[in-house]
């Protein structure tokens, strides 16, 4: 968007580090000095943050600043990209998550996903929910596999809609029904963490609505990093945001902060729809 | 004039055509006011007079030439003597044939059978006005088209759009040949299958369990009690292909999977060509090879096992069969496989699944209509394979399931039904026919059903 | 560390075992295809290189003028006509005095080739001199000659299971230690057409036929592919029955079995038109009907990448669709559309089923010299000598294959080039 501000495309600002509170003693996660290249190109430069217990943050800033970068590098699926490659040192409860003996396929258990569009297997909903409990060898029968099937769709606020097609395709559900089973299919595997992609981007206000209010209920037993396009959203669902710019963690604070009283001139002319 | 000649001088005709009708726009156009009044540019002019001088002369010469024969030969079978008129089919062709060879060897005067004689001047005669006729109308249609198109030559005349209407035309032609050449599949393996239908009743045909048509060409005997009972034949190639499928379809499935999500791209680089090297090599060669090598082979191990192998068993054929369709499957499989969106494997990766897991859990379950399109295509592939089975499998039209032995199968016998010399109008060629149809009618439905259940999964992913 | 955590590290040694078992039977797929081909390609070389050396036997041979009943004065006719096989029989006699019986006299006679005397014949003729003088001729051994000189008959087999007996051991022993006989390079093979004697046999006339047959197909295929490629790409109206129902038949012919189109030929082809049988012409409208659906599809795709940029900026300065198409698309086309070609040439090149049942497999000595001359091709030879008891034609089988190989990697590699050297990124 083109405006007349004295700062002139504020792409010329500085950043000398991330202003505000990017650390907790709380943390869940960390980071410290964090860079992620793909190829010869980096994607992510020199990132320090900690992510509280139960705390919901908000990653936003422009398209293509390193927030589903970032967000992939906390249960390392940028492994599966053969040409990525991240540097610095990240923790799960002081635990290197980079580190050899930690297994990518137990941390992915521990930090669970979900993704900009659903992306529910073409089974049934019933498998889809079971499908990282069977992997992961959770449950030791049919009827424990059952409760913990039923008791995810509760906690994602779907069972009720579906509880008489578990059978049925989960490719068969509405966009906003797909995208709660896929969050019922991460939590059913308990996890630590939940890592949410622009989760409701591809949804209706309605179903949005629906997942913001699940995302306060499972704070109570998660902890929840959302990358989101919508400041709304991020004012009304985080306790805590940032705001990346190419690459870089401009500003870090409370959301109430960020969205009323900005601390860095770049993350206002983005609050303030002035370019992003 | 001979066909060569006749066509040679069509074609002369036709370069001239072109030069004249060349030279003639232009000289119409200098009368009104130079060339630039003229609707096209003057090799159209050319190529339009060159068309109309050849192409319905063309069209007469191929047509003539294919039907004369045939009209020849029906003509020259009325002109016999009553007496003869009653005579069956195939017998009227017998008759024909040797009046042809007499023909041929120029023995006419000597021939000592009055009707025979007979026979082939009426033909002789009948042929050559043919051939007369056929100089005639040609070079008239010829020289009728230059002319006419000449005087048709005026600055106004859109020459340009009538060649280029003509050329599409030609290429819709061209286009059609693909409908044709079903067409022409369709009736001549159903025209001689039906004629074979009569002398056989299809219900032994296609529920009879005894194959032996070598029988029924005694030569005393027309029809004959061969039995044609194809349920071995069908029974055999069965056996074969699922040998081959159990074969091609894990191992091409398997290279596919570790080709695109395991090598490295140096490796990829330099498997993937070479698997498809298996299916360069012409099919004739795996038959060399399943008969010189591996036949042998296996019943050398069947025979350290105590088992007793077939020298042509049902396995050796199955066996290399299945190697040369990996390639097929894999690359289908391949295909398949990539086409499955990176959000399906994301979506296993971020729930913990490892590589493994979420190749078997959830791509190729994602993937599996397309596969199976991809083996259904294989498998008619394998059924319609003939030269390895020819060379490897045997003639003996067994009724077993047990790969050890040797068996035959439908392309076999159609092989060998069909070689060496030969009456047209016997069943034993016939029957080949009817084996054949049911072969095309096989491969057909196992085609369009896998054509259309790809196409449906294409759609679902795109 | 949670319980969940604790459940799912106790399961994850058994699933990496999984990963790794899973892994290895890919690799180990791909491996056994490699092993087959290797197999393949070296048993076939493996039994085929001797093949391109053939033994030749040296006769000291006198050209009785009375014995042949010629003298150097003869007219042509004379010459030509004379008993040359006497005179090898009576150089083989003084060589070998104390030969008895007629089995093994017959057996000395089978030392040399059958075409020895013709290839004295042709000596003669050409220098009529020689008559009345002796000389040296290096002439074709026999095939069973050939096979023990390449160790394929064991001597130590018992005598009567073995095709070359005792005595005839010894005269090749004595030949030996004379330095009579020798291994040549094997010209006979591809200056000969087919014969019934291994040692004879030669590819020239299934190249030839093959030959033929390909100038048949690629004339009939290639326009007809490309127009139709062309008018199914540029010009088909959409959504026209008649233009899908052509698809269609086009997908479905790609996957009909060849021997299917074998029968097509004998019914309509044959029987209907007359068409000779046996002849590359018919080999190649035959094969013609069978390129056609990958030549078609592989120009498709060669014409849509043409990017239509280029097409507009020529419909812009007037040119009609046609023009655009035969001046623009067809020439940037072309090395895609020549590339599809030449595989489904080399596709056609291999094929042997169809020619089956349109009497290419008649015996045929001669060379083809045209497209209406009886023939075979080289799958089809290939075939035929595989089907022969002599154990010298399996060698031969091999050694075709060989050629035919060499064809079609040629073809391939061309194809290759071709598409490296035109490759445009638009
Ligand atoms: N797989 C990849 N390969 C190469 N470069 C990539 C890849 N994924 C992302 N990038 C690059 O990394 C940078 C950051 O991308 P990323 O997807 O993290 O941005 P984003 O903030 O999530 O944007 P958006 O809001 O549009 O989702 C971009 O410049 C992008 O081009
Ligand atoms: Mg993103």
């Amino acid at each position: 968007m083109k405006t007349n501000t004295t700062t002139g495309d504020g792409f010329n600002i500085e950043i000398n580090g991330t202003v505000g509170t990017p650390f907790t003693d709380n943390a869940k996660m960390g980071s410290r000095n964090c860079d992620v290249f793909y190829a010869d190109k980096q994607a992510i430069f020199d990132i320090n943050l900690d992510i509280g217990k139960h705390e919901i943050i908000a990653m936003i800033g422009p398209s293509g600043c390193g927030k589903s970068t970032y967000l992939r590098v906390l249960n390392r699926m940028n492994d599966t990209i053969p040409i990525c490659r991240v540097t610095g040192e990240h923790t799960l409860d002081d635990e290197d998550i980079y580190a050899k003996k930690m297994d990518p396929v137990l941390l992915r258990a521990r930090v669970g996903m979900v993704f900009q569009k659903p992306n529910p297997f073409p089974k049934s909903i019933y498998d889809n929910v079971a499908y990282g409990a069977r992997l992961h060898g959770l449950a030791s029968n049919r009827s424990e596999l059952d409760d913990l099937v039923e008791a995810s769709l509760i906690k994602a606020g779907l069972f009720k809609e579906v509880k008489d097609d578990l059978q049925k395709s989960g490719t068969g559900l509405s966009g906003g029904q797909q995208q709660r089973l896929c969050i019922a299919r991460a939590i059913a595997v308990d996890p630590e963490v939940i890592l949410m992609d622009e989760p409701t981007s591809a949804l209706d206000p309605i179903a949005t609505a629906l997942i913001e209010e699940l995302m306060d209920e499972l704070r109570q037993n998660y902890t929840i990093a959302i990358v989101t396009h919508s400041m709304q959203q991020a004012a009304r669902v985080s306790q805590r945001t940032a705001y990346f710019h190419m690459g870089k963690l401009v500003e870090v604070n409370a959301t109430d902060k960020v969205f009323t009283n900005p601390e860095h001139q770049l993350t206002e002319n983005y609050i303030t729809g002035r370019f992003g | 004039m001979p066909f060569q000649t006749l066509l040679i001088t069509l074609v002369a005709l036709l370069i001239f055509s072109y030069f004249i009708g060349h030279k003639r726009s232009i000289a119409v156009s200098t009368l009104h006011k130079g060339r630039r009044n003229l609707h096209s540019r003057p090799h159209y002019y050319g190529y339009m007079v060159a068309i109309w001088a050849g192409l319905p002369a063309l069209l007469i010469l191929f047509l003539w030439s294919a039907f004369s024969a045939s009209m020849v030969t029906s003509l020259t079978i009325s002109g016999l003597p009553d007496s003869m008129q009653l005579k069956t089919h195939d017998e009227l062709g017998l008759i024909i044939n040797e009046v042809k060879n007499i023909i041929e060897a120029g023995q006419i005067s000597n021939e000592t059978d009055l009707v025979k004689r007979n026979a082939a001047i009426h033909y002789q005669r009948l042929h050559n006005i043919s051939s007369l006729a056929k100089t005639v109308v040609v070079l008239v249609a010829a020289l009728l088209g230059l002319l006419l198109s000449w005087r048709m030559i005026k600055p106004e005349t859109r020459a340009r759009n009538r060649v280029e209407a003509v050329v599409r035309w030609a290429m819709i032609g061209c286009a059609s040949i693909a409908v044709l050449t079903t067409v022409g599949i369709v009736f001549s393996v159903l025209f001689e299958s039906l004629h074979f239908f009569q002398s056989v009743p299809a219900s032994e045909f296609l529920f009879g369990t005894k194959w032996s048509p070598q029988t029924a060409i005694r030569a005393d005997q027309v029809g004959g009690s061969g039995s044609f009972g194809a349920i071995p034949l069908f029974l055999g190639t069965l056996l074969i292909s699922l040998i081959a499928l159990l074969i091609a379809v894990p191992l091409g499935l398997m290279s596919a999977i570790y080709l695109s999500e395991y090598a490295s791209k140096r490796f990829r680089a330099f498997a993937k060509p070479t698997l498809e090297i298996l299916a360069g090599i012409p099919t004739v060669v795996y038959g060399f090879f399943a008969a010189l090598t591996v036949a042998p082979f296996l019943r050398d191990v069947g025979e350290s096992m105590g088992l007793s192998v077939a020298s042509e068993s049902a396995l050796a054929a199955g066996l290399v069969m299945g190697i040369m369709i990996i390639p097929f499957v894999s690359s289908l499989s391949d295909d398949v496989i990539s086409a499955v969106p990176q959000a399906m494997r994301d979506g296993a990766y971020g729930m913990g699944a490892t590589q493994s897991e979420a190749i078997l859990q959830v791509v190729i379950p994602a993937a599996l209509p397309g596969i199976v399109g991809g083996v259904l295509l294989a498998a008619s592939r394998a059924i319609g394979e003939t030269m390895i089975v020819v060379m490897a499998a045997g003639l003996s039209a067994k009724l077993t399931i047990n790969p050890l032995e040797a068996v035959t199968t439908v392309t076999v016998q159609i092989v060998t039904l069909l070689t060496g010399d030969q009456e047209f109008d016997s069943p034993k060629t016939l029957a080949a026919f009817a084996l054949g149809l049911g072969l095309f009618v096989i491969t057909l439905l196992l085609n369009v059903l896998a054509l259309h259940i790809i196409r449906k999964y294409r759609e679902e992913y795109e | 560390m949670s319980e969940t955590t604790k459940k799912i590290q106790q399961g994850l040694k058994k699933r990496y075992a999984r990963e790794k078992r899973f892994r290895f039977f890919g690799l180990l797929s791909i491996l056994i295809s490699f092993t087959f081909l290797l197999v393949l390609l070296t048993t076939i070389s493996s039994k085929g290189l001797p093949a391109f050396q053939q033994t030749y036997i040296k006769l000291d041979v006198l050209l009785d003028e009375d014995v042949l009943g010629v003298n150097k004065t003869s007219e042509h006719q004379a010459l030509f006509a004379a008993n040359y096989g006497k005179v090898i029989k009576n150089s083989l006699k003084t060589m070998f005095p104390n030969v008895k019986g007629r089995k093994q006299k017959r057996a000395l006679k089978n030392l040399v080739s059958k075409s020895a005397a013709y290839d004295l014949r042709d000596e003669v003729i050409k220098n009529p001199d020689l008559l009345g003088t002796t000389r040296s001729f290096w002439f074709l051994a026999k095939d069973d000659i050939d096979m023990f000189m390449k160790g394929k008959i064991d001597r130590n087999v018992p005598e009567a299971d073995r095709r070359i007996k005792d005595y005839q051991l010894l005269w090749i022993e004595q030949l030996m230690t004379e330095e009579r006989l020798e291994k040549r390079f094997n010209t006979v093979l591809f200056s000969a057409g087919d014969s019934r004697e291994p040692e004879q046999a030669g590819l020239k006339g299934a190249v030839m036929g093959s030959l033929f047959t390909m100038l048949v197909t690629f004339f009939l295929s290639f326009p007809i592919a490309v127009a139709a490629a062309a008018y199914l790409e540029e010009f088909a109206p959409q959504n026209n029955r008649w233009v899908d129902m052509i698809e269609i038949n086009i997908n479905n012919l790609a996957a009909v079995p060849s021997i299917v189109f074998g029968l097509l030929g004998l019914a309509v082809y044959i029987s209907f038109f007359g068409i000779p049988r046996s002849t590359p012409l018919i080999g190649g409208l035959v094969l013609a009907l069978m390129s056609l659906p990958t030549i078609i599809i592989a120009s498709r795709a060669a014409i849509k990448s043409v990017p239509s940029s280029i097409k507009e900026a020529a419909v812009g300065l007037g040119a009609s669709p046609i023009q655009v198409l035969f001046q623009h698309t067809l020439p940037l086309a072309m090395p895609g559309i020549l590339t599809g070609t030449i595989i489904g040439m080399a596709q056609a090149l291999g094929e042997t089923a169809p020619l089956l049942m349109i009497g290419m497999v008649a015996f045929v000595a001669e060379v083809p010299s045209g497209v209406m001359d009886p023939s075979t091709v080289m799958p089809v030879q290939i075939y035929l000598w595989s089907d022969s008891p002599e154990r010298a034609f399996t060698e031969r089988t091999s050694a075709a294959i060989m050629v035919l190989l060499g064809f079609l990697v040629l073809m391939n590699l061309f194809a290759i080039m071709l598409r490296k050297k035109f490759e445009r990124h638009w």
